[in-house]
C-alpha cells in the first residue's frame, strides 16, 4: 500500500513570516488552491519527508479563529474538515513571532481547541535575540504539551527539525491538551452542543457563544432560525451574571495562561529597550515628516513606473509590429493572415505590453509591504479615504491605477474588508490610466492645435481629464458604499508591524506570481475578445461589388511602393509626355502623383472595408445613439472597436479617416489635420469641434474600455457579475458624462 | 478616566474599560489590549485620525471613533 499523504494547515498572524515559511518549506512546488466562495487566495504546496508526501495549505493570515467574515469562516471550516473539497488536516502548523510571543500564542491556544495535533514554529528567534528576548522552546514544549520548534524562516534555519516534528505529530494523531476555560463557560458549551444536536462540535458551540454577531452565529442563525439568537443572548447574560462576560472571558483566560507560561519560558529585559521600529516610527508616522516621506516615496514609485516601463513597452510594441510584418510577408492575403496579425498578435502584444508596469509596481509593493511600510502609508491616508467610504488601504491600489488599473486591482488584495476591497476594485478603472494618455493627446492635438492655443490651455485640458477620474472614483465609491455595498463601517484596527529588511526571494516570488497570474488568466479572456472584435471588423471581407478588400489594398499598396523607373515601365511609352508638358504638367512629378493616388485609394479601401464590416454597419445603425454626444458614425465605430482596449481608437481613427500610415509621428499629424478638415466640413461638428472633442475625451475618461481590466476583476472577485456591473455602470456613466459635456459645451461655444 | 483618543503622543496610560461593537471589543482583546494593560500613544495621522498606539510589542492603528471606545487613566 502506498503511504497516505499527510495534509498540514499553516496558520498564523499576519506578519509572522507565514508566507516566508510556506515558500521555504514548499519551494516551487506550489499552486493556488481553488475554494469556491473565497475571495482570498489559499496556496497549496508540498514537500517530501522520509519518503512521505506532506501537503501544505497556506491559510490567510488571521489574529484569531473568531470568524468575522465569510472568508475567515471558510478557513475555519477547512481546519474543522467541514469543506467538501478538503479533508480535515492531519496536523496544524502554527507560526508565531518570537519577539511578540504573548500575542501570537493567543491564536495557538485557539488552535488547540480544534483537536488536531499542533506544532508551533517559533519564527524570528534572531530578531527577538537582538532585542534581548530569549525563548526557551524546550520549556514551552513542556508547558503546553505540544512541540515548539525554533526557526528562522527567511534563512531556512530549523526547517529540517520542523519537518520531522510535523511528520511525527501528524503520524501520532494525538489530540493536544486544550486550554480549559472557566467552568461556567464550559458547562454552557456542553449544554449548547446537546441542544444543537448531532453534527455540531464543541468548537463551533464555543465560537457561537463567544463571537457575538460573528460569522458562525450568522451562519447557524440562518440555518436554525431566530430562536437560536435568543438562546445565545440568554446564555451570554447567564455567563455575564456568573462573572464570565463575553467576549472578555476568552481573552482574559487565554492571556492569563499564556503570560504564566511565558514568564517561565521567556527571558526579557526588565525595561523594554527603545528599538529600531520605535525610532523609525518617530519619523515615518509623524504628522509632518511622515507625510513628506510618504509623498516622496509615491513620487519615486510612479516616476519609476513610467520611466522604467516606457522603453520596455516600446520594445514590446516594436517586437509585436515586427512579428506582424513577418507574418504578413510570409502568408498570403486572407482571413487567416488577418486573424493572426490583427487578432492574435495584436491581442497578445496588447496584453504583454502591460507586463513591465505590473512587474515594476509589484516589486515596489512587495518591498514596501515586506519591510512594513505599507501599513504606515495606509495609516497616513486613512482619514482622507474614509471620507468616501474606503479605508487607508485603498489608497495605494487607486494611485497605482494611474499607471494601469490591472496592477491597481491586483494590489487590492491587501484590503481584508470585503466591501472595502470590492468598492476599491470597482472604482479603480475610473482613474485615468496610461492607456488613456494617447487618446487625450490625439484629441488635444486635434482641437487645440499648437498654433492656436498655448501650452497652458492644452495642459489644463489634460489635467481636467485626469481630474474627471480623480473626482468620479471617490464619488462612485461613496455611492456604492451607501447602496450596493452598504454594511457596517469597517473596523480599522490595523497592526503596524515591526520594520524589517525585505527578503529578496519573497519579492521575486510575489512579482513572479503577479506577472504569471496576469498573463495566464487575463490572457485567455482578452485574447478571445480581441479575436471577436477582429472578426466583427473584418467580416464581410468582400465588397458588394465582389472584390476582396485586402487584395485590392495589397495591389494598391504595391503600386505605392514602386520607384519612378518601375512606374514608367508600367505606363509603357512616353509619347504623351510632350503633350502633357504643353498643358503645363510637370511629367517628372507623374510617378509621385500616381503613388500618392494609389496610397490614398488603399486607405480609402481599408476605410470602406471597415465601414462595411459588421462592426461598421452596427456603428452606422447606432448613429442616432451617438448623435446626442455630437459624434458621427466614424467616431462611434472607433469607440465601439476600442472597447476591448482603448488605445485601439488611435489606429481605428487613422483607418476610418483614411490616412496612409508611413511613420507614426507623421501619421498622427496627418490624422489630426484630416479630422479637422472633416469636422470643419460637417455642419454640427464644424461649429462644435471643442465640445465634440471634450465629449469623446470624457467618454474615454469614464468608460471601461479594457477587456484585461474586466478579466482581472473577474479573476479577483471570482464572479462574472462584478465585471458585468463595472462595465454597465462605467459605460452608462461615460455616456451621461459625454452627453452633458457636449450639450453644455454646445451652449458655451455657441 | 479619559478616552484613549485624547491621550497625547508620547504619553503612557492604563486601560480601564473597553466598550462598543462586539467585533471591535473582541478584536482589541485579541490584540492584547486588556483592562489593566499599559498603552503608549505613539503618533497621530496628519488629520488627527487615526492614531497609532503600542501595547507591549504590538503597534496598532485605531480610528478616533474606535479609540473613543477605550477609557484609560494617564500614567505618565
Amino acid at each position: 500500500m502506498t503511504p497516505k499523504s499527510i495534509t498540514v494547515a499553516l496558520v498564523g498572524n499576519p506578519n509572522a513570516g507565514k508566507s516566508t515559511l510556506f515558500n521555504a518549506l514548499s519551494g516551487l512546488r506550489q499552486h493556488v488552491g481553488n475554494y469556491p466562495g473565497v475571495t482570498v487566495e489559499m496556496k497549496k504546496g508540498h514537500f517530501t519527508f522520509d519518503g512521505s508526501r506532506i501537503d501544505l495549505i497556506d491559510l490567510p493570515g488571521t489574529y484569531s479563529l473568531a470568524a468575522r467574515s465569510p472568508d475567515e469562516l471558510v478557513a475555519v471550516d477547512l481546519l474543522l474538515g467541514r469543506r467538501p473539497e478538503e479533508p480535515a488536516p492531519d496536523a496544524v502548523l502554527s507560526i508565531v513571532d518570537a519577539s511578540n510571543l504573548d500575542r501570537h500564542l493567543y491564536l495557538t491556544t485557539q488552535l488547540l481547541d480544534l483537536g488536531q495535533p499542533v506544532v508551533v514554529a517559533v519564527n524570528m528567534i534572531d530578531v527577538a535575540a537582538a532585542q534581548g528576548i530569549i525563548v526557551d522552546c524546550a520549556a514551552l514544549t513542556r508547558e503546553f504539551g505540544i512541540p515548539f520548534v525554533p526557526v528562522q524562516a527567511n534563512r531556512g534555519i530549523g526547517l529540517d527539525v520542523l519537518q520531522r516534528t510535523l511528520f511525527e505529530a501528524a503520524k501520532s494523531q494525538t489530540a493536544p491538551q486544550r486550554l480549559v476555560l472557566p467552568a461556567a463557560l464550559e458547562s454552557e458549551t456542553a449544554a449548547l452542543v446537546e441542544h444543537l444536536g448531532a453534527g455540531v462540535s464543541a468548537f463551533q458551540a464555543r465560537r457561537l457563544i463567544l463571537d457575538v454577531s460573528g460569522s458562525t452565529e450568522n451562519w447557524f442563525v440562518a440555518q436554525r432560525g431566530a430562536s437560536l439568537q435568543s438562546t445565545l443572548v440568554e446564555i451570554r447574560s447567564r455567563l455575564a451574571a456568573a462573572g464570565c462576560p463575553v467576549p472578555a472571558v476568552e481573552a482574559k483566560t487565554r492571556f492569563a495562561r499564556i503570560r504564566e507560561a511565558v514568564a517561565k519560558c521567556v527571558t526579557k529585559p526588565a525595561i523594554r529597550p527603545i528599538g529600531r521600529t520605535d525610532r523609525i516610527d518617530k519619523v515615518l508616522t509623524h504628522r509632518v515628516w511622515g507625510t513628506l516621506v510618504f509623498f516622496a516615496v509615491l513620487f519615486f514609485v510612479f516616476v519609476s513606473i513610467f520611466w522604467a516601463a516606457d522603453p520596455l513597452m516600446d520594445l514590446i510594441d516594436t517586437a509585436t509590429q515586427w512579428l506582424s510584418a513577418q507574418v504578413e510577408g510570409a502568408m498570403p492575403v486572407g482571413p487567416l493572415r488577418s486573424l493572426l496579425t490583427g487578432g492574435v498578435i495584436a491581442g497578445v502584444g496588447g496584453i504583454i505590453k502591460f507586463l513591465p508596469q505590473i512587474l515594476i509596481l509589484f516589486a515596489f509593493i512587495a518591498v514596501l509591504e515586506d519591510c512594513g511600510y505599507m501599513a504606515r502609508a495606509a495609516f497616513l491616508m486613512d482619514r482622507i479615504m474614509s471620507r468616501c467610504g474606503l479605508s487607508g488601504k485603498s489608497f495605494i491600489p487607486l494611485l497605482s491605477s494611474v499607471a494601469c488599473a490591472i496592477p491597481g486591482i491586483m494590489a487590492t488584495r491587501v484590503i481584508e474588508n470585503r466591501r472595502d476591497r470590492l468598492a476599491t476594485i470597482l472604482v479603480a478603472p475610473l482613474i485615468s490610466c496610461s492607456a488613456r494618455l494617447p487618446v487625450y493627446a490625439l484629441m488635444i492635438g486635434m482641437f487645440l492645435p499648437k498654433e492656436e492655443y498655448s501650452v497652458w490651455a492644452r495642459g489644463l485640458v489634460l489635467f481636467a481629464m485626469y481630474m474627471v477620474g480623480f473626482l468620479a472614483a471617490p464619488a462612485v465609491a461613496l455611492l456604492l458604499r451607501k447602496t450596493l455595498l452598504r454594511g457596517e463601517r469597517s473596523l480599522f484596527v490595523m497592526e503596524l508591524p515591526a520594520y524589517k529588511r525585505p527578503s529578496l526571494p519573497m519579492i521575486v516570488r510575489r512579482v513572479y506570481d503577479a506577472g504569471w497570474s496576469f498573463l495566464r488568466r487575463a490572457g485567455t479572456v482578452i485574447l478571445a475578445t480581441m479575436i471577436l472584435v477582429w472578426a466583427a471588423l473584418y467580416f464581410p471581407n468582400t465588397s458588394p461589388e465582389g472584390y476582396k478588400y485586402e487584395e485590392r489594398v495589397e495591389a494598391l499598396e504595391a503600386v505605392a511602393k514602386l520607384d519612378n523607373d518601375e512606374i514608367r515601365e508600367q505606363l509603357g511609352d512616353n509619347r504623351f509626355d510632350s503633350d502633357l508638358a504643353k498643358l503645363g504638367v510637370d511629367v517628372t512629378l507623374l510617378p509621385e502623383l500616381l503613388r500618392e493616388d494609389a496610397a490614398k485609394k488603399a486607405s480609402a479601401t481599408k476605410g470602406e472595408h471597415q465601414r462595411n464590416s459588421y462592426l461598421g454597419r452596427t456603428g452606422r445603425w447606432m448613429e442616432p445613439v451617438f448623435e446626442p454626444l455630437g459624434w458621427d458614425w466614424r467616431i462611434g465605430v472607433a469607440v465601439l472597436a476600442s472597447f476591448p482596449a482603448r488605445e485601439v481608437i488611435v489606429g481605428t481613427m487613422a483607418i476610418l479617416y483614411e490616412v496612409d500610415d508611413e511613420d507614426d509621428n507623421k501619421k498622427n499629424d496627418q490624422l489630426q489635420s484630416a479630422m479637422r478638415e472633416d469636422w470643419n466640413a460637417s455642419p454640427v461638428r464644424g461649429r462644435h469641434r471643442i465640445p465634440v472633442a471634450l465629449s469623446v475625451m470624457v467618454f474615454f475618461a469614464l468608460c471601461c474600455q479594457c477587456a484585461s481590466t474586466l478579466a482581472v476583476i473577474r479573476r479577483e472577485t471570482r464572479s462574472w457579475s462584478w465585471p458585468a456591473f463595472t462595465f454597465v455602470y462605467m459605460t452608462t456613466l461615460a455616456y451621461i458624462g459625454a452627453f452633458v459635456v457636449f450639450q453644455v459645451g454646445r451652449l458655451i461655444w455657441y | 478616566m479619559i478616552p484613549l483618543s485624547t491621550v497625547k503622543p508620547g504619553q503612557f496610560a492604563r486601560v480601564e474599560t473597553i466598550f462598543g461593537e462586539p467585533a471591535l471589543v473582541q478584536r482589541l482583546y485579541e490584540f492584547g489590549l486588556l483592562e489593566g494593560e499599559e498603552v503608549e500613544m505613539v503618533a497621530l495621522a496628519p488629520l488627527g485620525d487615526p492614531v497609532e498606539i503600542r501595547i507591549g510589542n504590538t503597534r496598532l492603528s485605531l480610528r478616533v471613533r474606535e479609540a473613543e471606545c477605550v477609557t484609560v487613566s494617564i500614567l505618565r
